[in-house]
């Protein structure tokens, strides 16, 4: 099967316009004869569902949540990028998309990231209408700031808690349909499989979590957004409950997965202060605006951050990049810090950090500004480490914290499996193999509120009148046995080990194998290994309880199950992929300086995974990106 | 298995009910009655200053209290009939006690249907002080006492009572030490009620500013300590014997109708004499 | 910083499901470090039960961030325990001394269900939402979001009170089980918007009414504000209050006069 990405034709700019006018509408009178099932209610999924349903199509919405506003897009703190260019620094719909190619080191689709960058306007709009309390200039209008190192100030933000009030924004919008009746929500329902009838996507068989039934949900179409699988190295920033369930089981059924070795390892987060630590936080990028990172020039160094005098302190980033200093983009700023600790040279009790340090930043500008700008992240640091980041320098160390790969889309967000749509962060599409700060708000929402309303009608306006497959249908049946037998499946093994102990030893795997560096020899030592964690999983997990009741280990127990069959193809992906690029960096492939280095001529494609069963290799198909309006270059952030 | 099982719903805590005229509805709510509550309850605030205001005339002496009390039956001047303003304020004040009472009882009622099963394990509070979470109990010693004091005083159940007489009913009545002590006790409690009340009913009025935010608690403090202060010092005065019958102490209502008689006409006549 | 493991003794709430008979359990804990987060202490727990063959204990969580709102019980008859402004999952095990006994319970409201030992239903939050808790502007209405200034102290005190998480410490901690700091933190943000202003009436009376089809009434104690982990103040109660009545008042559909 070849991989059709659809992209339409004309000039980059016009591509969307000619798009939206050439692609099929339903009648309005015809919308709520098609249903909609939309998995997941963080930013993509619940603007989607409230989009979905203003337009008139019957829409149901599940989510796994005791309530949709507590998906984890709601702790996104930076902010949201927008091209609307409102400081009058030079900002454009055309900087953004350029902007967002390159830092995703030229691995996104150019067509997909335009037409981002282009809806980035109307979803500030978008917002501001629902009430999102955006940060104001005292005149009332909107305020703005640089993030992540752009160039210009494009990041709207409300305070340090963005990814909630727009969350809540999306969320109200959502409550709002379903009120009305205009759609129906079931909350603390899990999807476990996406059923597929020839060849075509048409609902999915979910669990009530509380009372353990199964049942199906029939649709014309299955909107997935489900969120990244940054979870399958046990310690991340995600949250506890974040998985690749959904999307796993989708890929069983045949829906490709693409770049799943594209993992961003975030540079601020707090570093893990023992074995028990069950997730990583993350401390808002915006940090780093102020804040100088440095380590002791020499390794052991153990005195205390201020007995360190200057000419000991090694400003590694500001040393090795003049330029953009402490606000290198994520990826360098991260291999930067393991580079130090690997050297041994991290400081605190593990040795596992680098030093964020305000010292300076609150000499020149005071502590009351430093205050009014990062009180709420030094509280938080505070309460979690039990150390004033006024008197004595942060910690930081990288963690996981984002993944660019997910399920292959085309340009209508379809997968390859007709009916089945994947958004946000489940898909790969936008933001090729390292995602620009604040860009993560802005592509759910790009992809809910402007982009899948659109395309969706071109799939659904030629199904008008023909007969649609009901949950009554032996596919269904066969799904909810499948479903049935694998919890019974887990209950029954009894065995020795939690399920969170074999997570974390698959965690460690690919942590170890698979995190910021990854070499030949680490790639296939984890791929050797984790089919051993897995027959483990399968003979000795020990999941109590039972099925007709809420019982959070055998949740658990599903998605471990999934990461264990994922992390395998995490390093698959990483092990073919013989070039270094954004998130991706294999230690053989760098230049002299360390830097990443891309094969543009053999690996300018988009890797999407084809399932072949559990244990056999799976196959991989290409979608060749060509660039044709930001013309490739290595990154430089000298 | 079936197909859509429906979302999980979780029943509500009162019934629904026709829609009424927009006053009753109004009171239906909790907000609407917590607003009646505070707005009866600043009516009664109102009567508690006056009858102190009132009370303390008793150190002006006897006259000028029984030609307060005379005053009030007059009000206003000759532009109604006697006593009728009087009674439109009695009935008045009786009608936000009613609503007062009634308010917090179903509120009470509504408060315990939403928490059907109490807390287990023992709570600490971190803010609800002593007056908020006694409301109920000051309430009811207020209720208990009120209709203690209008039948003793109001409508003369108390010892030596005399019509027109409120001077010498009143110390005779707080002579007796368990009614000093029941006058004291009830006090407290209305010093209690009104420390939380004269602060809770800006919250329920939704009267809240930033500038005056920091004086509402003080405001509510301070009423509650006039009210107890003054009001306790009756009481003490009297069984510090400071405060003296001016009529033999045992005097009969018969045998001193005469004198006493004469001195409600002697008010009287100064009253119409715009005195 | 590790310096030495403490010694605990918890009694956790256990009920195996929403209809089922509950009771206190009593466990010691050894080897639980100052470090710990709370979750993180009833994970080892949980742990040391699954190894023992005893069921796991439920409880709610999530980003264990802060943020998102699923986590919440009762710690020494306190909403997310005794540090003030933080959710459970931020609590850490420092601020409790070796040796301490723990008493946790789920939050308790007959709109609160359990569904299984310390996991709440807390649904009927969600029901106040969409009966008003938003500002009706389909995608695709919005003007240019500069188009309408806000001045910074309005979009300021509005995202105070848009900061609530709704995880329910409010009901759980007020004596009256009622849930006016959540509806009110709501209501309010909204209704402070020049955005909001349109549906601003509606919506006071529709979230108000939906509130109590569930909760208890306020009788301004402010243990709510006081348990709150965003530290959300009941001045907000008292703007809803005020919004209330107006929005009585205001009811003028047939003179034409709906506007405010």
């Amino acid at each position: 099967m070849t991989l059709e990405s659809n992209i339409p034709e004309g000039a980059i700019a016009d591509k969307w316009d000619n798009h939206k006018f050439n692609v099929k509408l339903v009648n309005p009178a015809n919308k709520r004869k098609f249903t909609i099932i939309v998995v997941g209610t963080g930013l993509a999924g619940a603007s989607a569902a409230a989009s979905l349903a203003e337009l008139g199509y019957d829409v149901k919405i599940v989510s796994f949540h005791d309530s949709p506003r507590r998906a984890h897009s709601i702790a996104a703190q930076g902010g949201i990028n927008a091209a609307k260019n409102y400081k009058n620094d030079g900002d454009s719909v055309h900087r953004l998309f350029y902007d967002t190619v390159k830092g995703g080191d030229f691995r996104a689709r150019e067509a997909n990231v335009h037409r981002l960058a282009q809806v980035s306007v109307n979803i500030i709009d978008q917002c501001a209408a629902q009430g999102v309390p955006f940060a104001r200039e005292y005149g009332g209008m909107l305020d703005n700031r640089s993030f992540g190192g752009a160039q210009v100030s494009r990041t709207f933000y409300a305070r340090g808690q963005t990814g909630q009030q727009l969350l809540l924004g999306a969320y109200q919008a959502m409550m709002r349909v379903v009120g009305l009746g205009m759609a129906e929500l079931y909350n603390r329902t899990e999807v476990l499989e996406v059923v597929v009838k020839d060849g075509v996507a048409c609902g999915v068989v979910c669990r009530n979590l509380v009372s353990g039934e199964v049942f199906s949900l029939a649709g014309h179409a299955v909107v997935m957004a489900t969120g990244g699988y940054g979870n399958a190295f046990y310690l991340s920033t995600n949250a506890m409950q974040s998985n690749v369930t959904a999307a796993w089981r989708a890929h069983k059924q045949g829906a490709y997965f693409a770049n799943p070795c594209y993992t961003q390892i975030h540079p601020t987060c707090i570093p893990a202060s023992d074995d028990f630590q069950s997730k990583l936080t993350l401390m808002s990028e915006s940090l780093r605006n102020d804040g100088r990172i440095w380590v002791p020039k020499e390794a052991n160094d153990t005195r205390p951050a201020a007995q360190i005098p200057e000419e000991d302190r090694d400003y590694y980033l500001e040393r090795r990049y003049p330029a953009f200093g402490n606000l290198v983009p994520r990826d360098i700023a991260s291999r930067a810090a393991k580079r130090e600790v690997d050297n041994g040279r991290g400081v605190g009790p593990q040795k596992n950090g680098v030093f964020l340090d305000f010292g300076a930043a609150i000499d020149r500008l005071g502590e009351d500004v430093i205050r009014d700008r990062y009180d709420n992240l030094f509280e938080m640091y505070d309460r979690i480490t039990d150390e004033n980041p006024y008197k004595m320098p942060m910690r930081i160390y990288p963690a996981v914290h984002y993944t660019m790969g997910g399920l292959w889309v085309d340009y209508n967000l379809m997968s390859n499996l007709p009916g089945l749509y994947v958004l946000g962060e489940a898909n790969f599409s936008d933001h090729g193999a390292n995602r620009l700060g604040a860009s993560a708000l802005m592509q759910g929402l790009a992809d809910g509120y402007f982009v899948l309303p659109y395309t969706i009608g071109d799939y659904l306006a030629p199904m008008l009148g023909k007969p649609v497959v009901t949950a009554a249908d032996p596919a269904f049946k066969a799904a909810e046995t499948k479903v049935g037998d694998l919890t019974k499946k887990m209950l029954s093994i009894k065995g020795k080990r939690s399920v969170d102990d074999i997570h974390r030893e698959l965690g460690k795997v690919l942590w170890d194998n698979c995190g910021m560096g990854r070499t030949e020899a680490t790639l296939t030592k984890a791929i050797s290994e984790i089919p051993a964690i897995r027959e483990e999983f399968w003979t000795n997990v020990k999941v109590l309880g039972s099925n007709e009741s809420m019982n959070q280990s055998l949740e658990r127990a599903g998605r471990v199950a999934d990461f264990l069959e994922f992390g395998e193809l995490m390093c698959r992906d990483a092990l073919h992929r013989k070039e270094s690029c954004g998130g991706h960096f294999r230690e053989e492939y760098q230049t002299e300086d360390g830097e990443a280095l891309r094969d543009d001529e053999n690996f300018a494609y988009v890797g999407a995974w084809e399932w072949e069963g559990v244990g056999n290799d799976p196959t991989l198909h290409k979608e060749q990106l060509t660039f044709e309006n930001v013309h490739l270059a290595t990154r430089s952030y000298k | 298995m079936a197909q859509a099982t429906q979302r999980s719903t979780v029943p509500a805590i009162r019934k629904d009910r026709r829609k009424a005229p927009w006053p009753i509805e109004f009171y239906r709510s909790a907000v609407g009655k917590k607003w009646v509550m505070a707005l009866s309850g600043v009516m009664l605030m109102g009567f508690v200053v006056s009858h102190l205001i009132g009370n303390l005339k008793l150190y002006l002496g006897r006259n000028e209290v029984n030609l307060y009390s005379e005053a009030l039956r007059d009000m206003p001047g000759h532009l109604l009939p006697r006593t009728l303003l009087l009674w439109v304020i009695r009935v008045g004040l009786m009608g936000a006690f009613a609503v007062h009472i009634h308010a917090a009882v179903t509120l009470t009622q509504t408060n315990h249907k939403a928490r059907a099963t109490k807390y287990q394990s023992p709570r600490e509070y971190l803010a609800a002080n002593y007056a908020s979470r006694t409301m109920r109990y000051s309430g009811v010693i207020i209720i208990a006492y009120v209709i203690f004091h209008l039948s003793d005083l109001t409508f003369g159940s108390g010892p030596h009572n005399l019509r027109g007489d409120a001077y010498n009913n009143l110390i005779y009545s707080l002579q007796r030490p368990w009614a000093a002590a029941a006058y004291v006790i009830a006090n407290l409690a209305l010093g209690l009620h009104l420390t939380h009340g004269a602060w809770s009913m800006f919250q329920s009025l939704g009267v809240n500013n930033p500038r005056i935010n920091a004086f509402r608690r003080h405001f509510a403090r301070g009423f509650a300590a006039l009210i107890v202060v003054g009001n306790l010092s009756f009481p003490i005065m009297v069984q510090l014997h400071v405060m003296e019958p001016t009529c033999s102490a045992n005097r009969t209502p018969k045998a001193q109708v005469a004198p006493c008689a004469r001195a409600i006409a002697e008010t009287a006549s100064k009253i119409t004499a715009g005195k | 910083m590790s310096l030495s493991n403490m010694k605990l003794k918890v009694t956790v709430w256990r009920q195996a499901g929403p209809n089922a008979q509950g009771a206190f359990k009593d466990y010691d804990l050894d080897n639980i470090s100052p470090e710990m987060s709370f979750l993180e202490m009833l994970d080892t727990l949980n742990e040391q039960l699954n190894d023992r063959g005893e069921e796991p204990i439920a409880f709610d969580h999530d980003c264990r961030e802060g943020i998102c709102g699923s986590c919440g019980v009762m710690i020494d008859g306190v909403p997310h325990g005794p540090e003030r402004g933080t959710a459970t999952c931020q609590l850490h095990m420092r601020k409790f001394q070796s040796g301490a006994h723990i008493k946790i319970e789920p939050f308790r409201a007959s709109s609160f269900p359990i569904n299984k030992d310390l996991s709440v239903d807390r649904s009927a939050f969600d029901r106040i939402i969409e009966s008003g808790g938003y500002i009706s502007a389909p995608t695709g209405t919005a003007p240019d979001a500069n188009l309408i200034p806000i001045p910074k102290g309005v979009a300021d005190v509005s995202m105070d009170a848009a900061q609530c998480i709704g995880c329910g410490a409010c009901v759980a901690a007020c004596p009256n089980g009622a849930a006016q700091l959540f509806t009110s933190a709501k209501i309010q943000h909204l209704n402070l918007m020049p955005q909001g202003q349109a549906e601003r009436w509606d919506r006071t009376i529709n979230m108000v009414d939906t509130m109590e089809n569930f909760f208890g009434s306020c009788t301004n104690h402010g243990e709510c504000e006081a348990a709150c982990p965003k530290e959300i103040s009941i001045d907000f109660i008292a703007l809803m209050n005020r919004d209330f009545v107006k929005a009585q008042l205001k009811q003028r559909r047939l003179a034409g006069q709906v506007f405010p």
